[in-house]
């Protein structure tokens, strides 16, 4: 598997995503731009400028038309992905640390900051995916997050829920229609910030990734917790792969403990676990620093991965990552064949 | 009445209640303080003869005979009132020159009988004073209640492992949190037991294996049995270290605050231990059997800046001879005091004075010496110049405390003993100066001590200093790591060395000169690591920031044999390499079968954890444990199998390993199987999960009146051109040549 390095980042990588088809890459760094890359080649589309801070988070609409970014400087952008042209500017008072479209693209949720005195908030947007149509400045939706700020957040199967990853470790449900929280559930250690939420590919369950060193998946209606992935160090990045039963895993020394190691022992690799039986299957090296975001094409041909280090390492998956199978799996699928 | 403390109420309580008084009766009863310190010298004698005025100064001299054998009586003090009708009471009050003869009269006097009829009974008069109090004591005898035996738990079931595969255990202290395994080699260990908190400070295994011992701010506790329950405490207030002897009989414990004994008293210390560093125990009874205060070191002298240099202090202080029997403490430069045990009593009451005395070292086993009779205990120790007087070594015979053997040394500046564990022999590493003083070599001298007259050889041709050396166990070959540059303090540590002896080979039964097989040079290697069945050696770099190397070597390797060492009884063949990063310490298992290298967080802030090899240094398992402390085998007791029995087995090891091969083969496939199943079962509890869930998402965008796919009727209302395939061809020259076609 030789992978692309892309070098657009001056600082490092806060998040990337695939569109739906898997061919364009969106990544966001710590540095005030966004950067669009072809995936199959690594050559880059272009740079959406005018924000005025770090940037932490972004998102693409299911149509690949627009696409919506967060930032320090206290503002969600909605960009059109074609001209690079601004579309609308929402601000708020704290930075915001997550964006994501609902599976319809109807409508937009954005995780702001705790801080200055402000509590941590979930806030809906409604969005027009017509880039020539005027957006709405009003916010259809605010979830106060009274007790322990949401560090990430993301819109379940028929946008029914809205799931939240909180600062303590656990993983709260609200209702996406009213705001009202139905249930919480410490899924991590307690006090081990939970720090990416990533979906299946029907949002039926989703995979958090944790400081406290370990990745679960967990499944929307009840909350309950499905598998566990351990590791030796703290993740900052979960994703599920599509067409294959894996899960890869980022993550790596924190930035303050990386001085006191050696590139080798920083442990900067992405994980791949089987999904089913939880165990690791086989480590990507490459990092040199650790990796902040992972991200899986949703056509499962490849996945990308961005580091402290600020670049972009884009991976295509090669026959024998397909070929890989238990021989249990063998032999399910030739029972069902069979069964067929 | 001024108002004193004791009648304050307390401000914090409104509601005290003045009129209800606490009975502090029994607690003032407990800690009573015995204000009549003057009478501390006094004893009351009872259970003597009745006496007239007449007879009465016949008793006096009769029991004084008794009385002396403690302390000085004089005839005058001792008092025996006489009654109204002129005949004793049958006791009488002595008084001694010390409190402290007076406490050793009430141990070694009571019960000694006068005659047949009559029998001394010695009390303190301060004791009659608190005890003989009207209603003190119950007028009715009530005989304690014995305790019904229950039966012990077998101490040494561990040995008997319930798999029957022999496998060996360890101890991990990790966090806060001990716990016990079972080695299962590459498979993930069993545990056995887990504790928080069993221990506060560290843990440690008595030297065969027979006890746990956790260490408390109250004292030392050992554990041990198949239920891991308590089964001695030795209540040392804050000790700090602990060592156990040889057979596990005594045990001595250190703290580096002295005992204190309240008023209260201690329930297992006495008064006399007080202002005490050191107790010796017995195991078996958990009573203290003597203390001693910290030894004055005296001061090595003073620094470049004028201040005392602080000399660490030798642990073990007491050593342990190898029977048990004897017990030895170096008062350095003065003299060695040998204790017989148990009485805990100086041999020949009387220490041994050597000069200068700087260290020495009991023989680890009973050494059988040709040409002597009796089999007695060995110490080496050794002193260094004095005046015009050659530095010495010696061997000391025990308890004849007969000079075995002396060397003679000259610009000696230290010397380092190391005996080999069957006491076969002994070797002094000695460093030694040039004339000028400003550089060091070492030699070897070794001791032959089994041989008549205990020869001695020197091993030459060393250059560098030594700074390791480590003997084969149970063999009679050695490594040893040299160093050119004297270690001066600086960042990088300096290349060493690691070099390999063996004897050469003789004709006959004996053992030949030791000579030098290979040297590797430019290593990092500090450390020497014998398997404790000999042959294999592992030579690590621990504890370094830069190097972790392990290096694994076996001594009679089965391959061929350069010619260059024909004539040596080594083979020397380096077996492996392996790297253990931030390893802090090694510890071969007591068979010799695997070796554990562990990166403990005392040492080390992370990556801490433990692998494990095997002798070959294969590596078996990689574990990393957050926050491991210590990570320690379980020793075994010596061998119950005797010499021959041993030879068996090792003849017929081929049959019994193709026993225990099958059950290994047998193990890993029905290991295999539930692995298998328990993979299968995963597969299909996920799959009936999806497909109910797939099927509950399918109904419900019905219901909803949503299409499947939430996206497909968005992009084809946003994508309206058709796919469009663009192919751009790039043409590029690798090479051109231009041919004239004739």
């Amino acid at each position: 598997m030789r992978p692309i390095l892309l070098q657009g980042h001056e600082r490092a990588l806060t998040q990337i995503r695939y569109n739906r088809d898997g061919d364009l890459i969106f990544s966001t760094a710590k540095d005030q731009h966004v950067c669009a890359w072809y995936a199959h080649n690594g050559e880059r589309l272009g740079t959406y400028h005018g924000h005025q801070g770090a940037l932490w988070t972004v998102d693409v609409d299911p149509t690949s038309t627009i696409i919506a970014t967060g930032a320090a400087d206290n503002t969600v952008k909605l960009w059109d992905i074609k001209s690079g042209k601004c579309l609308k500017t929402w601000d708020f008072d704290t930075a915001v640390k997550r964006v994501e479209f609902a599976e319809d693209g109807s409508r937009l949720l954005a995780v702001t900051e705790k801080r200055m005195g402000f509590l941590g908030t979930i806030v809906v947007l409604d969005i027009n995916l017509d880039v020539n149509a005027e957006q709405s400045s009003e916010k259809s939706l605010v979830i106060t997050c009274e007790e322990s700020k949401a560090t990430v957040a993301g819109w379940s199967c028929l946008n029914k829920y809205i799931i939240a990853g909180h600062e303590d470790g656990s993983v709260s449900k609200y209702n996406a229609k009213t705001g009202e929280q139905i249930d919480n559930v410490q899924i991590h250690e307690l006090d081990q910030l939970i720090t990416d939420i990533q979906w299946s590919q029907d949002r039926t369950y989703f995979i958090t990734a944790s400081k406290d060193k370990s990745a679960k998946i967990v499944n929307v209606q009840d909350l309950e917790i499905m598998k566990t992935y351990t590791t030796d160090t703290p993740l900052n990045s979960a994703c599920i792969t599509p067409k294959k039963d894996f899960v890869i895993l980022g993550g790596g020394q924190d930035a303050m403990g990386v001085t006191q190691t050696s590139a080798r022992q920083g442990k900067f690799e992405a994980r791949f676990y089987h999904k089913i039986f939880e165990e690791e299957i086989g480590r990507v090296r490459g990092h040199f620093g650790p990796l902040n975001t992972v991200a899986v094409d949703p056509q499962g041909r490849g996945y990308a991965s961005g580091g402290e280090d600020g670049y972009v390492r884009v991976h295509q998956f090669d026959k024998g990552y397909f070929d890989f199978t238990y021989e249990v799996e063998r032999q399910a699928k030739a029972a069902q064949q069979q069964h067929l | 009445m001024a108002p004193s403390f004791d009648h304050l109420p307390d401000p914090e309580e409104d509601d005290y209640d003045e009129d209800e008084e606490l009975d502090f009766s029994d607690l003032r009863e407990r800690y009573e303080v015995q204000l009549e310190q003057g009478l501390d010298t006094f004893v009351v004698i009872d259970g003597l003869p009745e006496v007239t005025e007449e007879t009465r100064p016949k008793l006096i001299k009769f029991l004084l005979r008794k009385l002396n054998g403690v302390g000085k009586v004089r005839e005058d003090s001792v008092h025996m009132p006489l009654g109204e009708d002129g005949k004793s009471h049958r006791f009488a009050f002595v008084e001694y020159a010390t409190p402290l003869e007076a406490a050793l009269a009430c141990k070694t006097l009571d019960g000694v009988s006068l005659d047949k009829k009559h029998k001394m009974e010695v009390n303190k008069l301060t004791d009659i004073e608190r005890y003989g109090r009207e209603g003190r004591i119950d007028e009715h005898y009530t005989p304690p209640k014995l305790e019904e035996f229950t039966e012990k738990e077998h101490l040494r079931s561990w040995l008997a492992d319930p798999s029957g595969r022999g496998r060996d255990q360890f101890a991990m202290y990790k966090d806060n949190n001990v716990l016990i395994d079972w080695n299962n080699e590459k498979d993930t260990p069993e545990t056995i037991v887990e504790r928080p908190n069993w221990t506060e400070s560290f843990i440690q295994w008595s030297p065969q294996g027979t006890f746990l011992t956790s260490v408390h701010a109250q004292g030392v506790q050992l554990w041990g049995g198949p239920s891991w329950l308590r089964q001695k405490r030795f209540a040392h207030p804050f000790v700090n270290l602990v060592d156990f002897s040889p057979g596990e009989k005594y045990l001595t414990t250190w703290s580096h605050r002295p005992i204190s004994i309240g008023e209260e008293g201690h329930p297992q210390l006495a008064a006399e231990d007080d202002g005490k560093h050191f107790v010796i125990w017995d195991i078996e009874t958990g009573k203290p059997l003597r203390s001693f205060p910290n030894a004055e070191v005296p001061s090595a002298g003073n620094d470049e800046a004028g201040n005392p240099i602080k000399r660490k202090m030798q642990w073990p202080a007491f050593k342990w001879s190898a029977d048990d029997k004897y017990v030895a403490r170096l008062t350095q430069g003065q003299s060695i005091s040998v204790y017989d045990l148990p009485t805990m009593l100086l041999v020949d009451k009387k220490v041994i004075k050597i000069e200068g005395v700087m260290e020495f070292e009991w023989a680890p086993a009973t050494p059988r010496r040709d040409g002597v009779k009796t089999y007695e205990q060995l110490f080496c120790y050794w002193t260094p110049e004095i005046g015009s007087n050659p530095a010495k070594v010696g061997l000391m015979s025990i308890p004849s405390k007969e000079v075995v053997r002396t060397l003679n040394l000259f610009s000696v500046t230290d010397a380092r003993l190391h005996w080999q564990s069957d006491a076969s022999y002994l070797c002094v590493k000695v460093d030694r100066h040039s004339k000028s003083k400003k550089s060091l070599a070492t030699s070897l001298e070794i001791f032959r001590v089994k041989e008549k007259g205990v020869p001695v050889e020197v091993v030459e041709g060393i250059k560098d200093t030594v700074v390791n050396f480590a003997w084969e166990p149970k063999g009679d070959r050695f490594v040893i790591i040299t160093t050119a540059e004297v270690a001066a303090p600086s960042a990088v540590p300096p290349k060493t060395s690691v070099a390999f002896y063996c004897p050469e080979k003789v004709k006959g039964a004996g053992v030949g000169n030791f000579k030098h097989i290979r040297t590797y040079d430019k290593k990092n290697s500090n450390a020497i690591y014998w398997s404790p069945k000999g042959r294999f050696v592992v030579v690590a770099t621990v504890s370094s920031q830069q190097s972790f190397e392990l290096e694994f070597y076996d001594m009679d390797f089965e391959g061929e044999k350069p010619e260059s060492d024909k004539d040596l009884t080594a083979n020397l063949q380096l077996m492996n390499t392996a790297e253990h990063y931030g390893v802090t310490d090694i510890e071969w298992d007591p068979t010799g079968r695997f070796v554990a290298t562990s990166s403990s967080v005392w040492k080390v802030p992370m990556e801490n954890g433990f692998h494990m090899y095997d002798f070959k240094g294969e590596q078996l398992r990689e574990e990393p444990v957050e926050k491991i402390k210590q990570f320690l085998w379980r020793p075994r007791p010596p061998t119950m199998l005797t010499k021959e029995e041993q030879k068996l087995v090792r003849k017929n090891l081929r049959e019994y390993s193709k026993v225990f091969e099958q059950e290994d083969a047998d193990r890993g496939a029905s290991a295999d199987l539930a692995v298998v199943e328990h993979r299968r079962r995963l597969l299909e509890e996920w799959m009936a999960w999806r497909h109910s869930v797939e099927q509950d998402l399918e109904d419900e965008r019905e219901a909803l009146g949503l299409p499947a796919d939430p996206v497909e009727h968005l992009i084809k209302k946003t994508d309206e051109s058709e796919d469009q395939v663009i192919e751009e061809i790039v043409e590029e020259i690798v090479e051109e040549t231009e041919e004239i076609v004739g």
